[in-house]
């Protein structure tokens, strides 16, 4: 039983730390305190959490470019510590930070690649210019990557961590600084890579979006641990029931003491103009919430329904918001150590 | 479909050889695309042999000496070689810092490419640059005059003790660059050692003119080792023994640089 669900994970984490020392008379980070998920093949498996929370780290370890203090990783079956050559041969990796070669085209880049993971160079060719097409990169292929745009090079980053038909795939925060219509192309792009090629993909990521959409699966990180897994619907549905989000025309206090007494509307938090609540039956409780308001003279600008959101799961999870997470964080570990990735 | 790859990928030592081949292939490239670099890497050793060559004329003239039957032009040559071997090798880890500051280096590392090929590339990048540069130092000291005794083979043994010393630099640039990761660091180590090396050695000057603790601290510099198996096997000064005696060291010099770098890239991970 447990052989068997070995051969179906292709990605295991088990209490995982890591800590880092950052110089003399300093307080060591502690990057990881104990982080375990495990993702099934075939599947895409989204690290979700703010800038700092570990996520970089694990995929550095589960990549073999890094080493845990403790814990141990698997990687399509393959222990990490053990056996990193092999790891090395069954994964592509798409880091954080650009990882191509600007004195080189995206051709050289492709093939160097691919000629390293032991391709013939006539099946390396043919798989470059599959996946320059793929990308639209295919004009600019003969060019020096260093002339290309911010989202050209991270087309490519991904070409490059594709190029030798990978079992598993990391990518490592891959529309960090993307333009939007850059990044709905990027979304595109992996959500089918997923269904084509068949292989696990680690995706990390700090945007909520970006998990709910590709994501099957998600592992949401806090200060080195998962502190919530699941799919996105479970995680939705963990919290039982839809947001009630209402507008005031302008900052009343009553509003809340007027709403605790909605029957069908619970945890009700209350920031500025704006409140919000919980509800199990949002078509009875938003005219409920109007004419509460209503009777009591309060004008209000909006009100809306929605189902939760990941945000809402996290802010559950993680204790605090998530755009708040990601200010706190300690100037982001993963920032402080790639100056490029901070601008 | 990825089993295909990593069976053709187990053969071990023909992989290293192909990876070696395959990222030498990218520096040469890479310097071929910085003509700049090219011109700078051909022109800076002519420099450094006229110069020399005028600056210092008057020591050849200096009562003891031993500067074999021709002048100060002849005796220079091989210090000259050594130099710009010494100089332009101990930049070698730059390619790393590049690719470290690239983030080409982590995409290598995850990749099967092996530590040793990754140093055995910059290794043989230093080595033809080495070969272009210490001909080049040769041809024009022919052309200014200079007459070597010992022939095609003397500049064989050049430009091989030359290949040995550069490789003992890169080694070791290699490793300074992977430890540090700074830029600023390696310019200051690389300045530090070579500098007091190449005067610790009789590559401008002739020791018996110098003070005796320098001849004692050169016996054991890499750089003298180099200059003196050159310089010998240019003059035809020396039996083929003393000459076999310093490249041997200076192979041994190689190989323990070599797996200090190699070494380094665990330090690299350690701290990743």
């Amino acid at each position: 039983m447990a052989a068997l669900r070995r051969a179906e994970t292709a990605l295991e984490a088990v209490d995982l730390i890591k800590t880092y020392s950052t110089g003399r008379n300093k307080p060591p980070v502690r990057a990881l305190r104990g982080l375990s998920f495990h993702a099934a093949r075939g599947t895409v498996f989204g690290l979700l959490g703010p800038n700092g929370a570990g996520k970089s780290t694990t995929v550095k370890i589960l990549s073999t470019l890094s080493a845990a203090d403790r814990g141990s990783a698997r990687v399509a079956g393959i222990d990490v510590a053990a056996q990193p050559d092999r790891v090395r041969r069954t994964i592509g990796v798409v880091a954080q930070r650009p990882g191509t070669d600007p004195m080189a085209t995206a051709a050289e880049n492709l093939l160097l690649a691919g000629r390293l993971h032991g391709m013939s160079r006539r099946d390396a060719r043919a798989r470059a210019g599959e996946l320059v097409d793929r990308f639209g990169l295919t004009d600019a292929a003969h060019r020096l990557v260093r002339t290309y745009s911010g989202g050209m090079a991270r087309k490519l980053d991904v070409a490059l961590g594709l190029m030798h038909r990978p079992q598993v795939l990391f990518l490592d925060e891959p529309t960090t600084g993307l333009d939007p219509q850059a990044r709905s192309e990027m979304w595109d792009e992996i959500a089918r890579l997923a269904a084509d090629e068949r292989m696990t993909v680690l995706l990390t990521t700090h945007y909520l979006d970006e998990a709910d959409r590709l994501a099957d699966r998600i592992a949401i990180v806090d200060h080195g641990t998962v502190v919530a897994a699941g799919t996105p619907e479970e995680l939705k549905s963990g919290l039982r029931g839809d947001a009630v989000l209402v507008e005031l025309a302008g900052a009343e206090p009553r509003a809340r003491a007027v709403l605790e007494r909605v029957p069908v509307l619970r945890d009700i938090t209350m920031d500025g103009c704006t409140v919000r609540g919980r509800t199990d039956d949002g078509a009875r409780a938003l005219p409920a919430v109007l004419a509460a308001l209503d009777e009591a003279g309060i004008a209000v600008a909006s009100a809306t329904l929605a189902r939760p959101s990941l945000d809402d799961v996290y802010l559950r999870h993680a204790g605090r918001g998530f755009e708040a997470a990601g200010d706190e964080a300690p100037k982001g570990l993963e920032a402080t150590r790639n100056p490029e990735a901070a601008k | 479909m990825t089993t295909t790859h990593a069976t053709s990928a187990g053969t071990r030592p023909l992989t290293v050889l192909v990876h070696t081949a395959l990222l030498t292939g990218r520096l040469q490239r890479t310097l071929w695309r910085m003509p700049t670099f090219l011109v700078i890497g051909l022109v800076q050793p002519v420099i450094w042999l006229l110069l020399f060559g005028q600056l210092f004329r008057a020591v050849a003239d200096l009562p003891g000496f031993a500067s074999g039957s021709g002048g100060f032009l002849e005796f220079l040559t091989p210090g000259v070689v050594m130099m710009t071997a010494m100089f332009a090798s101990a930049w070698a880890g730059t390619a790393y810092l590049q690719d470290i500051d690239r983030g080409v280096l982590d995409r290598l590392l995850a990749s099967p490419a092996g530590r040793g090929a990754m140093v055995c590339a910059t290794l043989v990048h230093q080595a033809v640059q080495t070969v272009v540069q210490s001909l080049a130092v040769v041809g024009i000291a022919l052309l200014a005059g200079a007459r070597f005794p010992g022939g095609v083979a003397g500049v064989g043994v050049t430009v091989l003790a030359a290949v040995l010393l550069a490789l003992v630099f890169s080694a070791l640039s290699d490793a300074v660059a992977l430890l540090t990761r700074q830029q600023a660091t390696l310019i200051a180590i690389s300045q530090f050692t070579t500098l007091p090396l190449m005067f610790l050695s009789s590559a401008v000057m002739d020791l018996r003119l110098a003070p005796g603790w320098v001849g004692a601290v050169a016996a054991y510099n890499p750089v003298e080792w180099a200059v003196v198996a050159a310089r010998q096997a240019m003059l035809a000064q020396a039996g083929r023994s003393a000459v076999q005696g310093h490249l041997a060291l200076l192979a041994a010099a190689v190989l323990v640089m070599g797996f200090l770098a190699t070494r380094a890239f665990r330090a690299y991970r350690k701290s990743a």
